[in-house]
Parts: C-alpha cells; structure tokens; sequence
C-alpha cells in the first residue's frame, strides 16, 4: 500500500525564495499567474452558467406563448405545420428516459459485473488485454455504433425477434449499452481499487469466499465509486445524440413494447436546428427543449451528489 | 538561476498573450479586407427551402468561376424569396412553385418591372419499398392513406399486398424526412395536402440517403426519396394519379414530359431583366456544367439540349 506521505514529500522539500529577492516584474508575473489559475479554477462554473444562460436566452421568446401542459404532455410533435404548429414534447421525453432505461438495465450488470472481474478476478496479461479492448470500446465514433445499428443490427433484429422494424428502442439502448459500459468498467474498476487491501485480507482471514468478500466486503465499501460510475453511464446515455438519432428509427411515438421506434429529444434538435429559420416559433422551441435536457441532466447529477453524501453520512 | 526562471515566465506569459493579441486582430483584419476589397458584387438570392441546398452548392462552385460575384443564398420559403423580389431584397428569387399572377401584378405595381422566369431543373420524388414486395404501382390516393394523419391505411393486406417475404407482420413502416426538409415539405405538399399533417410515428431519417437505406433493410417499409438514390435492394413504385389512369415509373423522360405525378419544376426569379453579371450565373446554372450539380444534389436536371 503507498503511504500517503511519500505523496507530501516534494513540495516540502522545494527551497522557499526569500522575499527581498524579488523583483516588481516577478510578483506581478506572479499575480497574474495566481489569477489565471483562479480563472481556471472557477471556469466550469462560468461556463455551465454561460451555457445555460445562453441557451435559456434563445428559447425564453417562446415561454409567454407556450402552454407547457400541452408542451410536457401531448404527444404531437408538428413544428413545421402550416396550419396549426403544435409543440408538443410528452413523446420525446417519453423516448429519452425509456431508451436510457433499458440501455442501463442492459449496462449496469454488465458494466459493474466487467469492472468486479477485471479489477478482482483477472491478473496479468489478461486483465491488460481486457483494459485496452475496453478502452477501445469507448474509442469507437457514435456515428459508427449509429450505422452499426442502422445496417447491421437492425436486419438481425428483425430476423430473431420478428418484429417489422429494426430501428426501435432495443436497437438503441443496447448501442448505448455498448458506449456507456468502458466508462462504467473503467471507473468501476478505480472504485474498487481504492479499497484497501486490508479489507480483503481481513475478509480472508475470517474465512470468507471470494464471492462473500466481494459481496459483503468489497461492494459496500465501493459504494460511491460504483454509483458514480453508473450515474456517469446513464449521463452518457441521455446525452448520446447520433447514434440515437440513427438507430431508434426517429419516430414520434409513445412506444408499446421494446421494439417500437421512438424519438430523443437530443436526436429531435440535431435534426430540426440545422435547417430551421434563426428566430422562428420552432427553433426557439429546440431551445427550450435544450433547456429541458439541461434540466433532466442537472437532476440526475443532483441527485447522485445527494445520494453520495448520504452514504458517507451513514 | 531563479530570477531568470522568472522572467522566462513572463516571457512566455507575453509570448502567449501577444499570440493570442495578434491572432484576434489577423481574424479581424481578414474579415474587413473582404468586405472592403471592393471590386465583388453581392447577389443576394433568396428563396425555396427545396432548393436551398443546389443554390448553395451552385453558388459555391461559381465562386471559384467568376471571382467578382458572391452569390448569398438564404431559405426561408418560395414565397420569401419572391416577396424579397417586389420589396427589393432580393436579385435572384429561388421558387419551387409558379409565381402567382397577384405576385407579378404587385411587382408590376411596386417596381415597374415584369417577373422574368427561369426553368433551372426539376424535383421528382420516387417512392421506395422493399426489392422483395410485390408491389409495383400505387396511387396518390393511396399514398395520402398512408402517409396523411386522416388516412386509414396502416396495413399491407388494405393495399392488396399479402405476403412480402422476410416480412414480419402486416403492419406498413413509414419512412419520411426530418420536419424541415425540403423533401418532406413537397412532399407533404404534392401527397398529403398543403393543409393536412403527416401521420405521426413515421421514421423521419435525416437524409435522402437514409431513407433508400432503412427501407432496403426492412422489407415492411415504404418510403421518399430522390430518384437518384435507388440501390439494388429497394424498388421504385410505378405512380398513378387516380385508380383507373395508367401508372408512371419515375424517370428523367416522365419528369420532363410531366406524366410523372411526384414531380415539379424548380424556377429562377428576377426582377425584369436580370442584369449582366446575374444573367452570366443564370446562364452558367443551366449549362451541362451547372446542371451537373442538380444531379448531384439529387435532383433531376434540365433536358439536354
């Protein structure tokens, strides 16, 4: 086990400069630097307020107009009607949370089971080999899992399962099954790793099985680790727009079985914002709806933060 | 040793900020030597979202042509781009749609000038099913059965079609384009009616080449696109008017002799007589070179002369 002091030596040791020594020229170089360190610091918050602040700001025309049962509920989906638009979103909403679903309902026991194997069970060779192709596994493009679900899994789906449609929400979720799992494994397995070995070697010692150790022991004491893992997963998955976009077959549909298409909302802006006229009803609309995924992406993290410190609490 | 280290830090910290400094200005720079350099004359050419995409590609290919001219192109609608017309902000018009007489009466009115009309290609949309349905023909009717939200038709068996091999079901898989394509918008117009919606739940793929593909991979499937999108594994569907009148196959020669049902003109509008430097690219858009990129856009170009 390292020692953490080991950690602390360097900079300890790192001679400290007398002050008369410096120059004007230095203390404001290092002043500056301070500040841009600073800068650095408190970027991400700049930019997720930015971010929202702008995205809020294209979409904000369209709240005064909108009736949000209509918006949140129905499931017509017709920006561009001639006639009558209608914004409704309750389909699309309806598509991201079920394709995200069952891709982690897919994801998790694979992903965790993965990470427990290579973490606890593989030495040596084995275990690199099982890290890098892992780590290859999430190198792969989305629009490559996209047109792998477009033309390769879509006629086999429609073979072995025989529905009509190959593009559906199975075909998706286990495209984001596959894009979200190397994340899982990877920082499952970092987990796992921080727990102390005395944990095992105690867990031995009293007798216990490799699958008590892991079930009793190692779980339990990796708990944070492991949820952030799988709540990284699920962000990837809401998130995930082409190969979505591709593989669910992009259909506004309320789904009746796991092999019906459906719709994203990430999938629905890539699609409509590209040709849709700057200012109109309908793109304002994408923005909210941008909003709306801003919205579902900070709950959920929100939630794991609460949820993480309510274990350490424990 | 250390001071020096310093005044390295500074140096880089300056070196970084100059960089950056001299990096803005040249993008400013850049940007005011092109529009202050003079000699190019602007068009701005306005209309159809169908014919956004071949205005653009047709613009920037001209770009490389004649180096005075910048064609701006901008959507928005054939009836923004004529509208542009008799208000003035608009030299080249792009229109999918005849322009109307009250149009030509108003620019008549408001500028003194007669609407002057160019044919520079055509847009014809195929319908697409499985290479192994039986099909061959259907109707507009019928189509608007399928696709429109008041139709009725949602199964294989209503159409007379039984078995399709591979297929599992009866149930018809519609395929349509993302709500602001053009594609979607004609057809929507010519299938549907202008004043009717799409039935939801349609695949709405994001391209013309997505389309021929996903109906190719699912023999349930019927879809639109460009004809010049076939592949071996779909089939192009004969197309009647009404039931009772002969089927079309789709085709360069029935577009052009209008027997072919799903398709349209594309029109160029000016102002009265275009003036030399836009009568240059008009002319240019409808010679073998121009109309190279109707057919590569996807469209079907004019008749050779």
């Amino acid at each position: 086990m390292p020692s953490p002091t080991t950690a602390a030596v360097p900079p300890a040791a790192a001679p400290v400069l007398p002050r008369a020594r410096r120059g004007t020229a230095a203390l404001l170089t290092e002043r500056v630097i301070e500040a841009l360190v600073y800068l650095c610091g408190i970027s991400a918050i700049v930019f997720v307020f930015g971010i929202f602040f702008f995205v809020f700001k294209e979409g904000a025309p369209m709240l005064g107009k909108l009736d949000f049962t209509e918006f949140f509920f129905s499931k017509n989906w017709i920006p561009t009607s001639s006639v009558q638009p209608q914004y409704g979103i309750g389909a699309l909403i309806v598509g991201t949370l079920s394709v995200t679903f069952l891709a982690m309902a897919i994801a998790v026991p694979f992903g965790l089971g993965a990470a427990i194997f290579v973490s606890e069970f593989c030495t040596g060779k084995t275990k690199e080999t099982l890290k890098i192709v892992i780590e290859l596994l999430a190198a792969i493009p989305s629009v490559v899992w996209g047109f792998i679900g477009l033309s390769v899994m879509s006629p086999v789906i429609i073979a072995v399962f025989h529905v009509p449609v190959g593009v559906n929400l199975f075909n998706a979720a286990i495209l984001l099954a596959l894009m979200s799992v190397p994340i899982m494994v990877s920082i499952g397995e970092d987990a796992l790793k921080a727990v102390p070995d005395s944990y095992r070697e105690a867990g031995i010692a009293l007798g216990a099985t490799r699958w008590q150790l892991i079930y009793r022991v190692l779980l339990p004491a990796a708990k944070n680790g492991l949820l952030a893992a799988v709540l990284l997963g699920v962000g990837r998955a809401i998130g995930e727009t082409m190969a979505v976009l591709m593989a669910t077959g992009h259909a506004v549909n309320i789904p009746g079985s796991i092999f019906d298409p459906v719709r994203t909302l990430t999938a629905t802006i890539a699609a409509e914002l590209g040709e849709t006229s700057h200012g109109s009803p309908h793109y304002q609309v994408l923005f909210l709806i941008g909003v709306v995924l801003f919205s579902i992406t900070f709950v959920v993290n929100l939630a794991a933060d609460f949820i993480v410190k309510g274990i350490r609490k424990k | 040793m250390k001071p020096n280290n310093s005044i390295n830090r500074g140096l880089l910290l300056a070196a970084v900020l100059t960089t950056t400094a001299a990096l803005i200005l040249s993008g400013c720079g850049k940007k005011e030597g092109a529009e202050s350099g003079g000699k190019k004359t602007n068009v701005a050419n306005i209309g159809s979202d169908t014919m956004v995409n071949l205005a653009a590609a047709w613009a920037e290919a001209y770009g490389a042509i004649d180096k005075t001219v910048v064609i701006e192109v901008n959507g928005g609608g054939s009836g923004v781009g004529i509208k542009g017309l008799l208000n003035g902000t608009a030299e080249l018009a792009n229109s999918s749609r005849h322009m109307e007489d009250k149009e030509k009466a108003e620019l008549k009115e408001k500028r003194q000038l007669d609407a002057k009309e160019f044919v520079v290609g055509f847009d014809a949309l195929s319908i697409y099913v499985h290479k192994d349905n039986p099909m061959n023909e259907i109707t507009m009717e019928q189509l608007g059965q399928i696709y429109g939200a008041a139709g009725k038709t949602t199964k294989w068996s209503e159409l007379g079609v039984t078995a399709i091999p591979g297929a599992k079901g009866d149930e018809i898989i519609r395929v349509s384009r993302q709500n602001n394509s053009g594609t979607y918008e004609y057809f929507k117009e010519a299938v549907v009616g202008k004043k009717n919606e799409f039935k939801l739940g349609s695949l709405d793929m994001n391209g013309s080449k997505d389309v021929v593909e996903l109906v190719g991979k699912t023999p349930n499937a019927i879809g639109y696109s460009g004809m010049g999108y076939a592949n071996p594994s779909v089939k192009m569907l004969k197309v009647a008017k009404k039931a009772g009148e002969p089927a079309v196959a789709p085709s360069i020669a029935s577009t052009h002799d209008k027997t072919y049902p799903i398709s349209r003109p594309m029109f160029f509008y000016t102002a009265g007589e275009p003036a030399p430097h836009l009568k240059k690219y008009i002319d240019w858009t409808m010679s073998d070179a121009g109309q190279k990129y109707v057919e590569s856009t996807g469209y079907v170009p004019l008749p050779k002369k």
